[in-house]
């Protein structure tokens, strides 16, 4: 758990100084964070502070103004989106995106798509080698589909689902990648308490289990301050912040940021 | 009657993703072919069978425009045009090099293919209108430049005879022997896309189609999977090219213009777009229905329509029936004849118990 604090721990992720401007509005300026590997590592801050323009940086979505990534010790910058999934970056969506024409199982299966080869003669054929693949990933998929508890759901279309289970999915989608680092951008918003501690679970063991290095967007505090073994905190597009939970909970500048919001 | 097991266990999942997983989907698979390869074209006069074989041929076309339209979700208004490169692809090879059919149909899709990449590269950077708009432009220019490069389409009305198809050095003339050259063609064409569509990339076109953004943070180079769809949209309708030019014995660009690339569009969207079925239910459809109209017209018609317009009202007739049917689908059954189809079998299937 606090092998954060130790100087020697070997790093997941490495943003520096990030900056992103849409327009005329600072979105995110020269955020520096560091996420040592194995651990859940939130990012907090009010509606707007730039949490979520963060992550699609990360994730590739948006090309930094500004900065560096590292994941490990590569750098992936300049990577587009597709690149950074095949060396083991997955996220989820605040405003889920699911592909609603698919099935569960087949969402889950589009997770399989960087570890898998199939061209296009073998999809045609889909004989001898395409097949023995296609039976290879769903085994893996199913795991996932046991871990998450939507057995009885695989068939189902994902469009059709409520939201809870829609969050749920899109989890599975993310995991199916095998992710070294996994992204989640507000993973809990609009569920309910019943919900909550379902995902909540989930997360823990993914990092547990797995090992996999979470960054997690979360308003919760509770969860917050009791699943995460590191906080950065945004305001306003900078970082304010960062630490313990205990240390963050206990800075000056991050009370004055929430009781200034209106939180 | 049909009779369903109330299960059918599936003890591990490769019998979980077979194609037809129920013994019903095999004996009716069965039953398919026994009915097109043995009762139809025993049935059949040689009119009737020379209308099976253009909608066989219309099937295939059908099937590569839903590949890209159904299920990538990115239109095309020039499937027609890529036809045409088919077509004289085959046709030039066959008058300069005496190649058979089984070298034209390859090379013919291949060079459309070829010719969907140049012209998806720029075509597919944009979406929605300006894409539509992008490959109409590409149905014009190919056009033109076929009709303008007496090189590749032969000089006198920029067309090209075709000889008939031989196999095993017997030529094939009457429409029983093209049904039997056709059939197992678009039989194949039918079962590649069935693999297709549920390999590792079909399910990519799918994610591109609902959810571009999350398709490329998935790993899927969206840009490269487009390409790809056009490609083999492209090469499909090469394909139906050549179909179509052995069928009419000429390669004339006149016959792959503008409006056979809507007919094409209808046939998809009429039925079902993203459906393999749908697609040959569209192609069936829009191929009979000029059929229906002018038989229609003919015999009841002619009673209310001056005999001398009869042949423009059938034509116009046709344009104002695709054109309504388009609309009606498009806005009360999206998911096309196939779904009404599905609807009605699922009625069936419990008979009498409504539910
Ligand atoms: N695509 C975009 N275009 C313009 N402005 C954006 C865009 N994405 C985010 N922003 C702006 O950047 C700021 C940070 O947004 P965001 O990262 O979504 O915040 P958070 O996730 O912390 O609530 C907001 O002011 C938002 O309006
Ligand atoms: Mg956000």
């Amino acid at each position: 758990m606090s092998d954060g604090a130790n100087g020697s721990a070997e790093i997941a992720l490495r943003v520096e100084n990030l900056s992103k401007n849409f327009g005329g509005v600072k979105a995110v300026g020269d955020v520096s964070v560091t996420v040592p590997k194995g651990l859940i590592y939130a990012i907090i801050g009010p509606n707007g502070a730039g949490k979520t323009t963060l992550l699609n940086m990360i994730s590739g979505f948006y090309a930094p103004d500004q900065g560096s990534i590292h994941l490990g010790n590569e750098d992936i910058t300049r990577l587009n989106p597709a690149n950074r999934a095949t060396k083991g970056i997955a996220r989820t969506f605040q405003n889920i995106a699911l592909f609603n024409g698919l099935t569960v199982l087949d969402n889950l299966m589009m997770g399989r798509h960087v570890h898998m080869k199939a061209g296009v003669l073998a999809s045609f054929l889909y004989w001898g080698k395409a097949q023995r693949e296609e039976v290879e990933h769903r085994r893996r998929v199913e795991e996932i589909i046991d871990f998450l508890k939507l057995s009885d759901l695989r068939r189902e279309p994902t469009g059709a689902l409520a939201y809870g289970l829609r969050k749920r999915v899109e989890l599975g989608r993310a995991l199916a990648v095998e992710p070294s680092l996994l992204l989640l951008d507000e993973p809990m918003a609009g569920m309910n308490q019943e919900e909550k501690e379902d995902m909540v679970r989930y997360v823990l063991d993914v990092n547990g289990e797995f090992g996999t290095t979470i960054v997690l967007i979360e308003h919760d505090m509770g969860v917050i301050m009791d699943i995460s073994d590191r906080i950065a905190v945004l305001d306003q597009g900078s970082k304010i912040a960062d630490g313990t939970p205990d240390e963050v909970r206990n800075n000056p500048q991050v009370i004055e940021a929430y009781l200034g919001s209106g939180h | 009657m049909y009779f369903r097991q109330s299960g059918y266990y599936k003890t591990n999942y490769k019998s979980d993703m077979a194609l037809l997983p129920l013994p019903i989907g095999q004996a009716t698979a069965i039953g398919y072919a026994l009915l097109f390869f043995v009762i139809l074209p025993l049935a059949f006069d040689e009119y009737l069978l020379s209308i099976v074989n253009i909608a066989a041929i219309a099937v295939v076309g059908a099937l590569g425009l839903n590949i890209l339209l159904g299920y990538t979700g990115q239109i095309s208004i020039g499937h027609g045009a890529f036809m045409s490169v088919g077509a004289y692809t085959a046709a030039n090879m066959a008058k300069y090099l005496d190649a058979p059919f089984w070298l034209t149909l390859p090379a013919g899709g291949l060079m459309a293919a070829l010719i969907g990449v140049i012209v998806g590269m720029p075509s597919l950077r944009v979406k929605g209108l300006y894409l539509a708009i992008a490959t109409l432009a590409a149905q014009f220019i190919i056009e033109w430049i076929l009709n303008h490069t007496p090189v590749i389409s032969g000089g006198i009305q920029a067309s090209i005879e075709m000889p008939r198809p031989e196999i095993f050095g017997v030529v094939l003339e009457t429409q029983a022997e093209l049904y039997f050259f056709i059939l197992p063609i678009t039989a194949l064409a039918i079962i590649a896309t069935f693999n297709l569509v549920r390999s590792r990339i079909g399910r990519a076109f799918i994610a591109i189609r609902d959810q571009d953004v999350a398709a490329e943070i998935i790993g899927i180079n969206v840009y490269r999977y487009k390409l790809l769809a056009f490609a083999i949209s492209s090469f499909y309708a090469g394909v139906t090219g050549v179909l179509y030019t052995y069928y009419f014995g000429i390669a004339n660009y006149e016959a792959f213009q503008l409006p056979i690339s809507i007919d094409y569009l209808a046939m998809c969207i009429i039925g079902g777009l993203g459906s393999v079925m749908g697609s040959v239910y569209g192609a069936v459809f829009v191929t009979l229905l000029p059929i229906v109209i002018r038989f229609f017209m003919e015999t009841v018609g002619v009673f209310f329509v001056d005999g001398n317009y009869l042949a423009q009202v059938i034509a116009q007739m046709r344009l104002i029936l695709f054109g309504g049917l388009i609309i009606v689908f498009l806005v009360v059954e999206p998911e096309g004849l196939n779904k009404l189809w599905q609807n009605i079998r699922n009625y069936f299937r419990v008979w009498p118990f409504s539910y």
